[in-house]
């Protein structure tokens, strides 16, 4: 049976974590391989990596990066930030990714979905989704939650999906770090909308969010950031947890 | 022990060439054909849309090198697209044939089934052959990593070595004599992934 995935996430600037990771017995915890060794250990399913860089220089930097966490962790992680054309896509899958996370660009060149959909396959073309509730519906944002768009995010899932999308990364500005959970009316929305997998981003804070996103909103996979980098939780207790609960993870 | 990763600019071969290492073998990344003769045994990886790896791999003269090693009994394992391009074609690619090394073809998973597409994440390996080197030491149940939309349907329904269940019973692992193919990424499965490579390296 497929298990639900628990994915952390690590923003990443000029080839370092930032928003420090407070792990115990990490020599250098502002090193992505490091932290990712980290969560390897704990069992984590997937690893995202969001990189916060803007200028060109460092896109190498993110690409050589990208290649060091291939060669020392064996499990599947995404890179996404910034992602502008083909090339950007091609350098960083032949760099070990599993997959690309497109964002701002996708929703300024939707061709771009498609273009790198067929060329590499839909199952490494992630597209992320920042979604603001604005009335009855969701807005999705983009520039990093910066610049409003008037797109409605239903809408835009469902033509990132037809479009030849893999996989939704969706994140609720509105829950992000609030800790009071997932968003489970959009989350639940969006997987009704689209026969791809869905991954839940913003708002985790307890145990049973996770419970929540994947029972209520049927989420396929769930992120946290700064719940597993403080060590509020780990990996392997959220796991535990929707194990006892009856959720397929992955032990 | 020296194993020819061959590199044809469709996806990552980090992590496979990292692993192998690990387990004591000599890696040549190449994409030459007198480097690929000269290993005793042969990796294809694989990220990326059906014809145009094939068309990659013909540009290169790939193609005949890998039919000719295979033919002649080197050890040869195919990794998620590596795999399916063993095949004799794909529902990918109408204008593009396959290495045809493996009778059959390469199918989507149907869409309405209750099942979403691509096919992501960790599931468990049902093993049908028991004695196939590769899964040596993992149990029906280990999971592994996948991340695909397609999967390999063989005429030969013997060389299926394992399956797993998405909705219907896919082969995720094929076994002819020395040709290998796994659907799922050994490289991204961490210790479960690690055996099957480890288990690779040890084949005789």
């Amino acid at each position: 049976m497929l298990s639900k995935r628990i994915i952390p996430c690590l923003d990443i600037k000029d080839g370092r974590v930032v928003k420090g990771v407070k792990f115990l017995g990490l020599r250098d915890a502002g090193d992505p391989v490091e932290v990712a060794r980290a969560y390897d250990a704990q069992g984590a399913d997937e690893l995202v990596f969001l990189d916060i860089t803007a200028s060109f220089e460092n896109r190498k930097t993110l690409v050589s990066l990208v290649e060091r966490i291939a060669r020392n962790i064996f499990m599947p992680f995404t890179v996404g930030g910034g992602i502008g054309d083909i090339e950007d896509i091609r350098n960083i899958l032949n760099a070990g990714a599993e997959k690309v996370s497109l964002n701002t660009q996708a929703v300024k060149l939707p061709e771009l979905i498609s273009a790198s959909a067929k060329r590499f396959g839909s199952q490494c073309i992630v597209v992320a989704i920042d979604a603001k509730r604005k009335g009855d519906s969701w807005e999705v944002f983009i520039n990093g939650g910066r610049t409003p768009t008037g797109i409605d995010a239903l809408v835009w899932a469902e033509k990132a999906a037809r479009l030849g999308a893999g996989e939704i990364l969706l994140t609720s500005m509105d829950y992000d770090g609030t800790k009071d959970g997932y968003d489970l009316e959009l989350t639940k929305e969006v997987t009704q909308k689209v026969n791809i997998p869905v991954i839940a981003s913003g708002g985790a804070g307890k145990l049973e969010d996770f419970y929540d996103v994947f029972t209520q909103a049927n989420a396929d996979a769930a992120l946290a950031a700064s719940l597993f980098h403080y060590q509020e939780y780990s990996v392997k207790q959220v796991k535990e947890y929707l194990k006892e609960r009856g959720v397929a993870v992955r032990s | 022990m020296k194993i020819a990763i061959i590199d044809y600019g469709m996806g990552n071969i980090h992590s496979v060439a990292k692993a192998l290492e690990f387990f004591g073998a000599a890696i040549s990344v190449t994409n030459k054909k007198n480097d690929i003769a000269g290993c005793d045994k042969i990796v294809l990886p694989g990220v990326g849309a059906f014809d145009d790896a094939m068309a990659e791999l013909e540009k290169q003269g790939l193609d005949m090198v890998i039919k000719e090693q295979v033919k002649n009994k080197k050890p040869f394992l195919g990794i998620c697209l590596g795999l399916q391009l063993l095949l004799e074609d794909s529902q990918e690619a109408k204008d593009k044939k396959g290495l045809g090394i493996l009778k059959g073809r390469v199918v989507k998973f149907k869409a309405g089934a209750g099942q979403k597409i691509p096919h992501m994440g960790w599931n468990d390996l049902k093993v049908i052959s028991g004695d196939c080197s590769l899964l040596s030491g993992l149990p029906t149940g280990s999971q592994v990593y996948f991340c695909h939309s397609y999967y390999p349907s063989p005429l030969d329904e013997s060389i299926i070595a394992a399956t797993t269940d998405y909705g219907l019973e896919f082969p995720c692992v094929l076994w002819k004599e020395n040709v290998y193919g796994v659907q799922f990424h050994p490289e991204k499965s961490q210790a479960v992934g690690l055996k099957i490579l480890e288990n690779f390296v040890n084949l005789c």
